[in-house]
């Protein structure tokens, strides 16, 4: 060991100013860390599934922000219908949901559990109707899911009486009709099909609870999953309800915007440099 | 009957804890009305409104729109612990403090402080984890820390049934018994942070009387936030720190009746200021 030399090792001095940057570099640096695996989190919770809210929940992502996970819609069903979201469901944590197989919604007309949320994450006004001037609290109105039917599995589809659904659903006759179809492999007998009506059906999962097939043959999606849209090309031109919707629309989007179409036709006919150049 | 006045504030605590969890999982189940909802936000008596603030902070951050109870409810929350109880929910109201309590007892017992490998992790971990929480909340549109929160997470577990609530109680359980000591509760729990905040200037304190202190340090070992105490044996002064949670086992230990509970005195602090 050279212990003549009289060189020192020069420390680098460590002063505060050093200090204070570095444990602050440090601490956001382990914060945004934090924050990545956090926010990855977040999104695959919010990312699941297919779950039904409670009556008069506002859009799902709207739904999510604002329910503060009290609980209070849960505690006041009566048939214990609504369950909230604990660690092992892999849903969202702590928000209320229900499975319409294991307890549908059985539609209360005074939706005990719509007026007790707190931040309106249930929205009263989305589940009342105006009667006589006043605001009535109106369960038709709640739009939890849509019914939807597997024809495959269905035994009405089959050419087998069942009406189960039918007689089940809180809206007979209008969310679910009865529709006569040729049964084609008899020749001579009607099958007696239920079809579901998205402007009635509230998703309210009786008829899924109802259901005789071993797993539910309809049951109850979310609207946005079950749904498709038309868009503003389609109308009925017919139904002067349709037209008003098409009146709502954005004017200036009826043309497609291409990089071509921002020149005139005559110009971009006449223009060959482009032609060449490829 | 001594040893109950020893450990009276203990067994306040723990009835508190213990009473409001039943209460809770009372109004669900039987529908009682004396206290309904959860601790991120219920109703008291089935009229006044209580929420949880740092809930409330959450959501807005996240973009939420809400009605006015829960504000109202935020503001009682925030008026009563700013006002009087100071960090007091984190230790008579907070369920997780059964946990990390029993968690601590066990450390003392097995003496892992003094044997033990250790963890270090800042006590301010807490309010950047509060930073972070409201920047996640706002990235993601869903309160961040409320989808984890293990305090909500175990008092609906209570409430509605715990599901896999064991696991994540038991993973605090094991991070502060074998990774830092005190370590959710006085280094992690944002909400605890919110607490610190809100309740540094509350009126309930601990105060310290110096001339009769003999040094023991029995408080010290038992404080979940030990830095509060920075001022045993040197001088008299309330615990002015926010991140007391005036638990008052330094009270109860102490033997010499050198700690006990005294409301603050701003005029007399003040004047007292000039006097030195």
């Amino acid at each position: 060991m050279n212990t003549q030399n009289p060189k020192k090792e020069v420390k680098p001095k460590i002063t505060e100013r050093r200090r204070f940057l570095t444990i602050m570099a440090q601490s956001v640096g382990l914060s945004a860390l934090g924050g990545i695996i956090w926010t990855g989190y977040v999104e695959e919770a919010k990312a699941s599934p297919l779950l039904l809210r409670p009556p008069g929940a506002l859009p799902e992502s709207d739904f999510l922000r604002t329910c503060i996970k009290c609980g209070q819609c849960a505690e006041a069903c009566p048939y214990d219908t609504l369950l909230m979201a604990k660690p092992g469901d892999g849903l969202p944590m702590g928000t209320p949901y229900f499975i319409a197989r294991d307890v549908p919604c059985y539609m209360c007309p005074d939706i005990p559990c719509v007026p007790v949320c707190p931040t309106g994450a249930l929205d009263q006004e989305s589940v009342s109707s105006e009667k006589d001037g006043k605001e009535v609290l109106d369960i038709n109105k709640a739009r939890m899911g849509l019914a939807v039917v597997d024809h495959e599995s269905c035994v009405a589809y089959w050419g087998i009486q069942c009406d189960a659904c039918y007689r089940a659903c809180p809206i007979l006759g209008q969310a679910i009709t009865i529709e006569f179809m040729r049964n084609e492999r008899t020749g001579k007998h009607a099958k007696l099909v239920p079809i579901v009506h998205a402007d009635h059906c509230t998703g309210c999962g009786l008829c899924e609870h109802a259901c005789v097939t071993e797993k539910a043959a309809i049951f109850v999606l979310p609207r946005e999953v079950a749904m498709g849209k038309a868009g503003d090309y389609y109308v009925k031109g017919w139904d002067k309800k349709d037209q008003e919707r098409i009146k709502q629309r954005d004017l200036k989007k009826l043309t497609t915007e291409t990089e071509r179409s921002a020149k005139k036709p005559q110009d971009y006919l006449n223009m060959d440099e482009e032609l060449f150049d490829e | 009957m001594s040893k109950l006045y020893k450990y009276r504030y203990l067994i306040a605590r723990r009835a508190t804890q213990i009473g409001l969890l039943f209460l809770y999982f009372a109004g669900n189940a039987w529908g009682w009305k004396v206290l309904q909802g959860t601790l991120s936000s219920s109703e008291l008596f089935g009229a006044i409104p209580l929420a949880d603030p740092f809930a409330v902070l959450q959501m807005l951050s996240a973009g939420a729109v809400m009605g006015v109870n829960v504000f109202i409810g935020a503001a009682i929350i925030i008026l009563f612990y700013g006002v009087v109880g100071g960090r007091a929910f984190c230790s008579w109201v907070c369920p997780v403090n059964m946990i990390t309590d029993l968690a601590n007892w066990l450390r003392r017992k097995l003496l892992l402080d003094k044997v033990e490998r250790k963890v270090w992790v800042s006590r301010n971990a807490r309010y950047w984890v509060l930073g972070l929480s409201l920047v996640v909340s706002a990235v993601t549109g869903l309160a961040a820390f409320e989808l984890v929160s293990p305090i909500t997470i175990f008092n609906r577990g209570v409430i509605f049934g715990m599901g896999m609530t064991g696991g994540v109680l038991l993973a605090i359980f094991l991070f502060d018994l074998f990774g830092v000591k005190n370590g959710w509760c006085g280094h992690i729990c944002p909400l605890g942070g919110v607490y610190s905040i809100i309740g540094k200037y509350s009126l309930i304190r601990v105060a310290h009387n110096e001339p009769n202190c003999t040094l023991c340090m029995k408080c010290k070992e038992v404080c979940p936030e030990s830095q509060v105490l920075y001022m045993i044996g040197k001088k008299s002064q309330i615990v002015d720190m926010g991140e007391c949670v005036n638990c008052a086992r330094c009270i109860e230990v102490c033997d010499d009746d050198a700690l006990g509970f005294s409301i603050r005195d701003f005029a007399k602090s003040k004047s007292k200021g000039e006097i030195q």
